[in-house]
């Protein structure tokens, strides 16, 4: 049995991963800032099989509670393995362009938060010898583009200090996953058009099980994405710069 | 792939917007626009304009997919009502427990079975879905929540088993399973040559087996009238020495033909094929659940192979007095019209009362089928069908509509004026404007 604690339990993604673990009797510990959503998704994952599911409510800029956390899911699940890290959220890029405020809120949240809740993970798995630690970062950390790079570089400041800290943890036995997820259909995502190039919750959620399980170190879901962005991050940047991307 | 708000005989056409929900604890979204209504979609399987609200606002409950709770030893599942049937099934199949009254998919939602007070093969023994509701919450546009059960709010139990999505959104519902030792049903097949045989096999299997169906020729003319194949099936008692796997996926139809594939020459030699197949002497075989109940769920989008005009079910119940005088009479107007479908099915209706106030399975027998949808000709086939049942005093099941007249309607279902009563001000479907619209 595996115990895993969620950051952003209520998110898409987030459920659909959590919900492949509940039906495997895993027991999970769920953090987000809305209470009745929590209940809502931890009902769900005791009806599907869970073996125990905990709630915290948390505001994720709540950083003087993200040791205690940690240590609460140790204590109540008895025994911590996973950690997903899968809060978010996505900004208007002119919003960001318009006022630097709103991009700082960005960077808290998507980013210095997320850093936060790695620093203590990784000092409580170093400890312990051995565990996962997963973070949902995205396929605009490859590259910074014109409509969305303030959300890009929090994901792409993300996605370097984990290349380091799993370095680092490497040699405490501790596998660090970077979850590079493309276009996916979730209420992030409700203002897009939908096209071909977009996956469900539900994919991304196996990709990300399967990740877990084969302790992989970056995955691009859906696997396409990965060549996608090859190509994207190869155009020179005189080039680049004159695309609409 | 953009998803497209539609019904499933993709007949007819309309434009709505769209408000995806996502939390049951999330108040009911309200049209910007003061003159713009709401309906709940669930999955779209229903055939006509039910599901739809041209120029108003569809509110796509999918994401109201979590379940509540599960007691595993009682067989009762809470869940939200975007649930399918078949995430239900792939749940509590595997700890004992099936779906009482399951439809011919299990592709629907827990509101959408609700909302149209589904039945299936099993309506002698189990009645519609609405009579293992146990309890439900609806959502009004006020802002009221109620739980409603036969003891609770029971008006509204009764306006919303049925209901057609109008009395408010259904958010979840705790639904009574039935017990199964296995996921495998035990059937049998027999031919029958005749109108008459089929209610001689059906009377017999009625008082003895869980599911009968018959599928009919409708091409079918003179004495041949009503030949077909009867289907009956039980749950096995005993696992089978090799289980056969049914994969859940489908197969899907890749692409709308240009025209419709089922048009008279395919008819004619497919009905006359599939009939010879079977045997006159009872046929049996154990199978999975997934193929007895849900055939057509293997092919995903089967409905584009009647074309881009899309097609139209009909579907009708006539009392059993003079019952097999009215069939016999809608089969032959059908058959001299030279149009229909090989997806022509029929059974009895039991005695089962549902709660449901505007419910349409009632004593009699029902008939249901496809028609590519030719324009006219198809209307008009139609129209003349709905004489036979109204002189009948039967009923047409709204869920598969998309062209019964208001006053046909009226008479099918004179309880229409109570249940208008109970219609949230600010829901309105297709469906009620075309057959309540003419009256206001």
């Amino acid at each position: 049995m595996t115990n895993i604690l969620i950051i952003g339990a209520t998110s898409a993604i987030a459920e659909a991963t959590a919900r492949l673990f509940a039906t495997q009797g895993d027991k999970l510990y769920l953090v987000a800032r809305r209470h009745e959503r929590l209940q809502a998704v931890a009902d769900d994952l005791r009806a599907r099989g869970a073996g125990q599911v905990e709630c915290e409510v948390l505001d994720v800029m709540e950083y003087n509670r993200h040791a205690t956390v940690i240590t609460n899911a140790h204590a109540r699940l008895g025994g911590l393995d996973i950690a997903l890290v899968a809060h978010g959220t996505l900004p208007i890029q002119s919003q960001c362009e318009a006022s630097f405020e709103t991009a700082r809120q960005e960077f808290e949240i998507n980013c210095l938060s997320t850093l936060s809740f790695l620093t203590h993970l990784a000092n409580f798995f170093e400890a312990q010898g051995n565990g996962t630690i997963a973070v949902i970062t995205s396929v605009a950390a490859d590259r910074g583009r014109q409509s969305n790079y303030t959300y890009g570089a929090t994901k792409a400041a993300v996605t370097a200090f984990l290349s380091g800290l799993r370095s680092r943890l490497h040699k405490a036995n501790v596998h660090v996953l970077t979850i590079k997820p493309g276009f996916v259909d979730t209420p992030m995502t409700s203002d897009f058009d939908k096209g071909l190039l977009w996956t469900t919750p539900e994919r991304v959620a196996s990709g990300i099980y399967r990740g877990i399980a084969k302790k992989a170190d970056i995955i691009y879901l859906p696997f396409f994405w990965r060549w996608i962005m090859l190509v994207i991050r190869l155009i020179p940047e005189r080039v680049f710069k004159r695309l609409a991307l | 792939m953009p998803k497209r708000y539609q019904s499933w005989g993709r007949y007819p056409r309309t434009k709505q917007d769209i408000v995806k929900l996502h939390w049951r604890s999330d108040p009911l979204p309200l049209p910007k626009s003061p003159n713009k209504t709401i309906l709940p979609y669930g999955n779209g399987r229903s055939y006509g304009d039910s599901c739809l609200n041209d120029g108003g606002v569809l509110l796509d409950t999918r994401g109201l997919d979590r379940l509540l709770a599960f007691d595993r030893e009682n067989g009762i599942l809470r869940c939200e009502a975007g649930v399918l049937l078949s995430e239900i099934l792939a749940l509590v199949v595997p700890h004992g427990w099936f779906v009482a009254a399951t439809p011919g998919t299990q592709l629907v939602t827990v509101g959408g079975a609700i909302a149209n007070d589904v039945h299936g093969k099993g309506h002698h023994r189990d009645g519609t879905f609405g009579q293992h509701v146990r309890c439900f919450e609806l959502l009004r546009s006020d802002g009221t929540h109620r739980v409603c059960s036969p003891t609770e709010n029971s008006e509204w139990f009764a306006a919303t088993i049925g209901g057609l999505g109008l009395t408010g959104l259904i958010v979840w519902a705790e639904i009574a399973l039935k017990p199964i030792a296995n996921p495998y049903i035990e059937a049998a097949t027999t031919r029958f040559d005749q109108l008459d045989s089929y209610f001689t096999i059906t009377r017999d299997a009625d008082s003895h087996d869980e599911y009968t169906v018959a599928w009919i020729d409708c091409l079918a003319q003179g004495n041949k009238i009503g030949r077909g194949i009867f289907t009956r099936g039980n749950h096995a008692s005993q696992l089978p020495t090799k289980p056969k796997q049914s994969q859940p996926g489908g197969f899907p139809f890749p692409v709308e033909p240009p025209l419709s594939l089922i048009n008279s020459v395919t008819l004619r030699a497919f009905n006359m094929l599939y009939y010879h197949s079977s045997q006159r002497r009872s046929k049996k075989s154990l199978l999975h659940y997934r193929p007895f109940f849900y055939p057509l769920d293997a092919i995903d989008h089967w409905n584009r192979i009647y074309g881009p005009k899309g097609f139209m079910q009909y579907q009708c119940v006539v009392p059993f007095t003079d019952g097999q005088a009215s069939v016999r009479e809608l089969l032959e107007r059908i058959a001299r019209s030279r149009q229909g479908s090989f997806l022509a099915v029929l059974k009895t209706f039991g005695d089962q009362a549902s709660p449901g106030l505007m419910s349409f399975p009632r004593p009699g027998v029902t008939l249901a089928l496809d028609f590519p949808n030719r324009g006219d000709v198809t209307l008009q086939l139609l129209s003349s069908l709905d004489e036979v049942v109204r002189q009948a005093g039967g009923a047409v099941y709204p869920a598969k509509d998309a062209r019964m007249s208001g006053a046909s309607f009226r008479a099918f279902f004179p309880q229409w004026e109570s249940f208008a009563n109970y219609i949230d001000a600010n829901f309105s479907s297709s469906f009620w404007r075309r057959v309540t619209g003419d009256r206001q």
